[in-house]
């Protein structure tokens, strides 16, 4: 049998005193997703950030099909073209259009013809329907129009995994739609996806498996409907129940 | 309704009319307090008693007229120097800047000598530095040593460069640390991430200061004088130790401003494009 696409063992991570993420482990089998939830400061983004080694792991090891990427001596930035993230604020180059923010990296990065990786991002661009915003900048655009551009950025290196950073927590409610439409449609293309989310019916839908963090370890793991409809942890049933009387999530 | 077809109700042709009318009497109000204070300002110094006396020492047409030629020669030297000198100033500063932000132990004493410079020449005074690289260094006498202009043009460069790079480096941390993280996520290295999204960011956004230090700069290239070639305010000095009347001074002074303009105006231009181009809606 292939490793795990991304297969953390014992993660720890400490930011000035506090204990981020602790003894975590988390295997991501190819065409998987898995979504993260749990509190904010639970760890959620932190683990994502340890994969994509923007952050640098003070305990444990992760590996991105078998190889260990948290080796010193592995070059994070060839680990970091074979994987995608997508943050909250979306974090486009301002000072670039739509369609050079998503070629940058084939060109500089890739190598690849400008003239080819423009047509690629033009391509992907019509079909989240923004072919029309391709000499925009960033600003002129709505935030569910600018995550779809993030989206696309990110799946233009053709990545191995993709991380999703509560990619829908800045949008206003009417915007969270096309871009979970998005995500959904990656999940039919057998993308292996890796999502911390707020949005739990949206976890139940596209979540082949759903993880429940607190205080930096995973407390409970299943199939979304045992995580989300019968938790047995007492943690994740206080939690669904805020969530519920917060109005995100409908009972049942 | 389209945006063709609507009639705007009484109550927003009145609010519409109200704000014409107010518009107009703020133009008329301006006008007439523009009108005073200028005329009052002329009275005054016209009216004043040494009046004939200063306009006859600082405003002779036909001294000006007479000193014009030097001057002008002088001023194409501050041109000229400006130009190689801001240039030079500007890839000086950049380079520290970008310097003093590499991380890792290897790029220590590089980062240590970046600090150094800027310390060092933000805090020595211009005059200082003319001085030693135009009159010290030819001292040396080695093989091949430039014109002093060339010298005195380093000296400028050594100068400006400190107060560039700083401009340069607050503008590299004022990129926030998501720009890095997008950019470092993508695969982009250190160097592509610094070249394709930081600095264009940056470079961008202390334009208009660094613009301000090139206007500076502009005053400041006439300090070769010290060593000897003649610029626009030098030859003014010399056509009025000739005349004993300060017109040229005023003259140099003129001339100056009316070049300053131009850069101030392509500063504003800059500045304004960008914000336009990223503006939303």
């Amino acid at each position: 049998m292939s490793p795990p696409v991304l297969s953390c063992r014992g993660i720890r991570k400490v930011f000035g005193g506090q204990v981020v993420l602790d003894d975590l482990d988390l295997d991501v089998a190819e065409h998987e997703v898995v979504a993260l939830i749990g509190a904010s400061g639970s760890g959620k983004s932190t683990l994502l950030r340890c994969a994509n080694l923007l952050e640098e792991i003070d305990d444990g090891t992760i590996a991105l099909d078998g190889e260990h990427i948290t080796d010193p001596r592995t070059d994070p930035d060839l680990v970091r073209r074979r994987i995608g993230i997508v943050f909250q604020a979306y974090n486009l180059f301002p000072h670039l259009r739509v369609l050079d923010n998503i070629a940058l990296a084939p060109v500089r990065v890739h190598r690849r013809d400008r003239a080819e990786a423009e047509a690629q991002a033009r391509e992907l661009l019509a079909r989240v329907g923004l072919a029309e915003k391709a000499g925009d900048y960033p600003d002129r655009l709505s935030g569910g129009q600018q995550q779809r551009v993030a989206i696309v950025r990110a799946l233009v290196n053709s990545p191995r995994l993709l991380l999703l950073d509560e990619v829908t927590s800045a949008l206003d409610p009417e915007l969270v739609g096309e871009v979970l439409t998005m995500i959904r449609d990656l999940k039919a293309d057998g993308m292996t996806m890796v999502l911390a989310t707020h949005e739990m019916s949206f976890a139940r839908e596209v979540a082949d498996r759903v993880c429940f963090l607190d205080g930096g370890r995973i407390i409970e793991e299943g199939p979304p409907e045992q995580v989300l409809g019968e938790p047995t942890q007492p943690r994740t049933r206080q939690f669904l129940r805020r969530i519920i009387e917060a109005g995100r999530l409908q009972v049942g | 309704m389209s945006l063709l077809d609507h009639h705007p109700s009484p109550i927003a042709r009145e609010r519409a009319a109200y704000r014409k009318r107010q518009t107009v009497r703020s133009v008329l109000v301006a006008a007439a307090s523009t009108g005073i204070l200028g005329t009052l300002l002329v009275v005054a110094v016209t009216g004043s008693p040494g009046w004939e006396r200063v306009r006859q020492s600082f405003l002779d047409p036909r001294i000006g007229r007479e000193a014009l030629p030097e001057i002008l020669s002088g001023l194409w030297l501050n041109v000229r120097l400006l130009v190689f000198c801001a240039l030079g100033a500007l890839a000086l500063g950049l380079v520290v800047a970008v310097l003093r932000t590499l991380r890792g132990p290897v790029f220590f004493p590089v980062r240590a000598l970046a600090a150094g410079y800027t310390y060092t020449f933000r805090g020595l005074p211009l005059i200082i530095v003319i001085y030693v690289l135009t009159l010290g260094v030819p001292g040396l006498r080695l093989q091949g040593m430039p014109p002093v202009l060339v010298l005195g043009g380093i000296a400028l460069v050594l100068t400006y460069g400190g107060y560039l790079a700083e401009v340069f480096r607050a503008g590299i941390e004022s990129i926030h640390p998501s720009q890095l993280a997008a950019a470092r996520s993508l695969g982009l290295t250190y160097r592509q991430t610094m070249r394709h999204v930081v600095l264009p960011q940056a470079v961008r956004r202390v334009a208009p200061p660094l613009l301000n230090d090139v206007v500076a700069l502009q005053k400041d290239v006439g300090l070769v004088s010290l060593a000897g070639p003649i610029d626009a305010v030098r030859a003014a000095q010399i056509a009025t130790a000739e005349s004993f009347n300060y017109t040229p001074y005023i003259l140099a002074g003129v001339l100056f401003v009316l070049l300053a303009v131009p850069l101030i105006a392509v500063t504003d231009w800059v500045t304004l494009r960008a914000a336009r181009r990223q503006a939303a809606r």
